[in-house]
């Protein structure tokens, strides 16, 4: 099993699709409720497995071209097969996912095992039955977008008109129509001129939920910026810019590399915006400018370990967030194989645990605890103990249910609430 | 900007510092872990990451911390006006190191986006391949001033490659401080980086105005280029030229 890059339930939460870094989406498919076993409510069981992405080689740059997943998205569904995008750093491609349980039998012009029969030979006609068969799941490219992206792509994100999508690489934002291959309109662009300039990356970018023209992206100085395409073709030029003052108290060296958001995601509503940065979870109203609504501190014990952080690497690690269906509860990853959950509405928190080895299936998970001070209660974990090659990057919430996805490096967890 | 006596959050195990006398004991430290810091973004900066791109949000947050703690040293005082005499009897340390600078930035500049590529982007068409013939055939009229670019950087001749340095090493040395570089780490740590790491980070492009280092190139013969690899490489960077020539027409 390889490193799962990506997790995204689909509109009804009946599917989960998991891309991993091999390129391979696995698509899980949540079982009809049985009266027998009401408590299986709905098991996630694979549904469809295949390869999205290939290893590629620039030959222009001599460069290899990674074929781990790092975006999926899926389109709402119109009819009985479902349709997803996934993409890697530089090709993004709309996979068409459908059920086949019947066969035609009885053709006129070729035999059961499909050889072309003479048709001199032919005597009869007959009309083509649909038998039923096994069922089987195929997974189609219906489109490859190419070519479009000199930087690599961070983010995609379908529109609330379902006729377009965006792709944003570290510079560049295009805007596609799920139609057109061969051409994109860049809607963003903040390379400069010359490049020795560069100080700012976009990191992430999403559209808003039910206003086709407007969408926000992220940048790697913390800042989040809301377009309206409406504006201008090119939006360069931001509708609101949000942006919270440093506290002069807490500067370092290290203070932008901490600010840079790894993810950013729009309520279900379209009224907040959630940002996810090295320390903390950010709630932003979107009328309020100048500074976040509320802060979560994800793991703010590691503050005083960011040298540490800085020379492993770890401080540039990516990490998501994700509301849940009534924007109530937002939850993202941390290291140790941690995840954090905050209610917005009681102002509690918990840290839980994604592993086998300390929890048993179908047990109710027990909150963990990291000692920061000099005594460790007992259970608790001191901050020196933590593995931080164990981190939850990625992680969903299912659209109406309580139920989540959490992936721990190669490893897919799925839990949900407790039926009583 | 820090003012001496806050406490600082950005090295683990710091303590407070408090009071005039703690703070004038704290200050060595506090420059040598600095210090550390930067050799490490350098570090950071210069891995080479030959089959796959480098992660371009990271070279540049990487880059930006570089730069706030050159800053903070200019405006400290720690960046000084170097005494060029001194630099005779240990000139070939710096060469070195200065060589060894160079390389690694390079294979690291190779690593970077083509920003080239961004007048195709705009407005792709299909016909990528029409595009990229026509940018080759007229690369070959521009080819001698970049091969030699691209040669120095080659490692095949260091001898060539430490020569060329030579000028441009006059030029930096007029901004390091003189403080008695015993080690090859410590030079490393003092030069301008700014000539070199931050700036061929962050191009692709060989023919930036700010190399000024590059300039005693432009009347070197051609040495022969010794591999395909560096052939390849080269075309790539002339490919980069031509292509910014191009847009900016």
């Amino acid at each position: 099993a390889d490193i799962i890059s990506t997790v995204e339930f689909n509109h009804t939460g009946e599917l989960l699709a998991t891309g991993d870094k091999g390129g391979r989406v696995v698509i899980f498919q949540r079982e009809q409720e049985s009266k027998q076993q009401p408590q299986r409510r709905g098991e996630y069981n694979v549904y469809s497995t295949f390869q999205s992405h290939e290893p590629e080689f620039d030959y222009l740059k001599s460069l290899e071209i990674e074929e781990k997943i790092n975006k999926i998205r899926w389109l709402p569904q119109h009819n009985a097969a479902y349709f997803l995008l996934s993409t890697n750093d530089k090709t993004v491609k709309l996979w068409k996912v459908s059920e086949r349980d019947k066969r035609p039998e009885g053709y006129n012009l070729k035999d059961e095992d499909g050889r072309l029969r003479d048709p001199s030979m032919i005597t009869t006609l007959r009309v083509p039955v649909l038998r039923p068969m096994d069922l089987m799941v195929e997974a189609t490219p219906r489109r490859v977008f190419a070519n479009a992206h000199t930087y690599h792509i961070n983010s995609i994100s379908v529109n609330s008109d379902y006729e377009t999508y965006m792709s944003a690489d570290d510079l560049r934002i295009n805007l596609w129509n799920f139609e057109i291959t061969n051409q994109s309109f860049n809607i963003v662009d903040i390379k400069p001129a010359n490049m020795e300039e560069l100080t700012e990356v976009i990191t992430a970018a999403e559209f808003h939920p039910h206003h086709c023209n407007a969408f926000v992206y992220s940048s790697s100085k913390g800042t989040i910026r809301l377009c309206d395409m409406r504006a201008a073709a090119l939006c360069d030029r931001h509708a609101k810019f949000f942006e919270e003052p440093e506290d002069p108290s807490n500067r370092s060296f290290f203070s932008e590399i901490i600010s840079s958001i790894s993810d950013v995601k729009f309520s279900h509503s379209g009224r907040y915006i959630m940002t996810r940065d090295y320390l903390t979870v950010k709630v932003w109203d979107l009328n309020m400018e100048n500074r976040p609504m509320e802060t979560y501190q994800v793991h703010d014990y590691l503050r005083s370990k960011l040298c540490s952080l800085y020379e492993n690497d770890c401080i540039f690690d990516k990490f998501e967030c994700v509301w849940n269906g009534s924007d109530s509860v937002i939850m993202t990853g941390s290291y140790n194989n941690f995840f954090r959950m905050f209610d917005r509405n009681t102002k509690r928190d918990v840290t839980l645990e994604a592993s086998r080895e300390n929890s048993k299936p179908r047990a109710v998970l027990k909150p963990r605890k990291v000692c920061v001070g000099g005594k460790r209660r007992k259970d608790e974990i001191s901050v020196d103990s933590l593995d931080f090659s164990k981190k939850i990057l990625h992680t969903a919430w299912h659209p109406s249910e309580n139920i989540i996805a959490v992936a721990a490096t190669n490893n897919l967890y799925i839990f949900q609430d407790k039926v009583n | 900007m820090f003012v001496r006596g806050l406490k600082r959050k950005c090295f683990d195990g710091e303590e407070d510092i408090e009071g005039t006398l703690a703070g004038i004991k704290a200050i060595p430290s506090y420059n040598l872990q600095r210090q550390s810091l930067l050799d490490m973004s350098l570090v950071k900066l210069q891995l080479c990451h030959m089959l796959v791109e480098p992660n371009l949000c990271r070279s540049v947050l990487i880059a930006n911390t570089v730069r706030q703690i050159q800053e903070e040293m200019t405006q400290d005082g720690t960046w000084q006006m170097i005494n060029t005499q001194s630099t005779g009897q240990t000139s070939l340390d710096r060469l070195v190191s200065t060589d060894i600078l160079c390389r690694s930035s390079r294979e690291q500049a190779e690593g970077k986006q083509v920003p080239g590529y961004s007048s195709f982007s705009k407005d792709f068409e299909d016909d990528q391949t029409q595009d990229s013939s026509e940018t080759m055939s007229t690369s070959s009229s521009v080819q001698t001033p970049r091969n030699l670019q691209s040669n120095v950087w080659e490692m095949e001749n260091p001898q060539e490659s430490r020569g060329n340095f030579q000028k441009s090493l006059d030029q930096i040395f007029e901004t390091l401080e003189n403080k008695n570089p015993n080690s090859v780490e410590d030079l490393f740590s003092e030069v301008d980086n700014s000539y070199y790491d931050l700036d061929t980070m962050l191009t692709g492009m060989m023919s930036n105005t700010k190399m000024g280092h590059c300039d005693g190139l432009e009347t070197f013969s051609s040495p022969t280029t010794a591999t395909s690899n560096s052939n390849c490489k080269s075309d790539l960077n002339e490919l980069d030229h031509i292509v910014e020539i191009l847009v900016e027409s």
